[in-house]
């Protein structure tokens, strides 16, 4: 009997909520699973932070860290290394500035540190901002790439 | 197209930590580029997420725009990881393809 009402509620409040309420699953988990279709339609870096995490303005932080050559050899793979020694380091995300849409990627992160490598395209020499979420706030770090048209890397 | 490959899953332990890589064979083409012979937009193609499990559980998941570069490269390192620990990672684009790898953690 118990089993019936269990599913009954599960249907009726939805699945994720239940369990999400239940405690089942972080809320990070919960998040994780739908593509955040308006960050990465978002034009500029403060609405795609604003669509990412609901809040803007993070705080720039030495605790952030950004690996990447300052001029990068071919636009279409940049490689570029964020990690951060931050406690609870729920999100990771790289935006290039001058992109036409700046997300590049999101990541929510469960039993991973705070290490995250990706290779990215840049339209044009930009500011590639990392924005970090841990405990709840954001942390940021900023370094310009250059890229040259042509990639004779001069 | 689909993937041309399958996708490529390594670890490795890096200043201490088990470092997975992630190569996933894919066009991620982004929507704006121009077919020179037809003069057509070659539609949009790119993985939108990327999920990793960890012994079962949830390690981390990735959501990837356009922006990321073809066959991407992706890095992470695990928490708690030791060698014979099982990787799982499936991911998805935005045509509703999909495919995933596994693989055990060697340091």
């Amino acid at each position: 009997m118990h089993r019936r009402t269990f599913l009954k509620t599960g249907l009726a409040t939805g699945v994720v909520g239940l369990s999400a309420a239940a405690g089942l699953l972080k809320p990070t988990e919960v998040l994780a699973a739908e593509w955040p279709k308006n960050a990465f339609g978002a034009t500029k870096v403060e609405d795609a932070i604003k669509a990412l995490f609901g809040s803007g303005a993070p705080q720039a932080s030495a605790a952030v860290k950004i690996k990447a050559a300052p001029q990068a050899e071919n636009a279409a793979t940049v490689p570029i290394t964020v990690s951060s020694d931050l406690p609870n380091i729920e999100a990771i995300s790289v935006f290039v500035e001058k992109n036409d849409r700046p997300l590049v990627c999101s990541a929510t992160t469960g039993t991973v540190h705070g290490y995250l490598h990706v290779r990215m395209k840049m339209r044009q020499t930009s500011d590639v901002h990392v924005v970090v979420k841990s405990g709840g706030k954001l942390y940021s770090a900023m370094q310009n790439i250059k890229v040259t048209v042509g990639g004779c890397g001069g | 197209m689909a993937a041309k490959k399958p996708m490529r899953i390594r670890t490795r332990t890096q200043e201490g930590q088990i470092e997975v890589q992630i190569l996933i064979p894919h066009p991620m083409e982004t929507g704006q580029r121009t077919d020179k012979q037809t003069k057509q937009k070659i539609p949009a193609h790119f993985i939108q997420q990327v999920t990793v499990e960890h012994n079962g559980k949830f390690a981390v998941q990735l959501n990837t725009g356009a922006a990321v570069s073809e066959d991407p490269l992706f890095g992470f390192r695990l928490k708690d990881a030791k060698n014979g620990d099982k990787l799982k990672v499936t991911w998805s684009d935005n045509k509703g393809a999909s495919g995933s790898g596994e693989t055990v953690v060697e340091g």
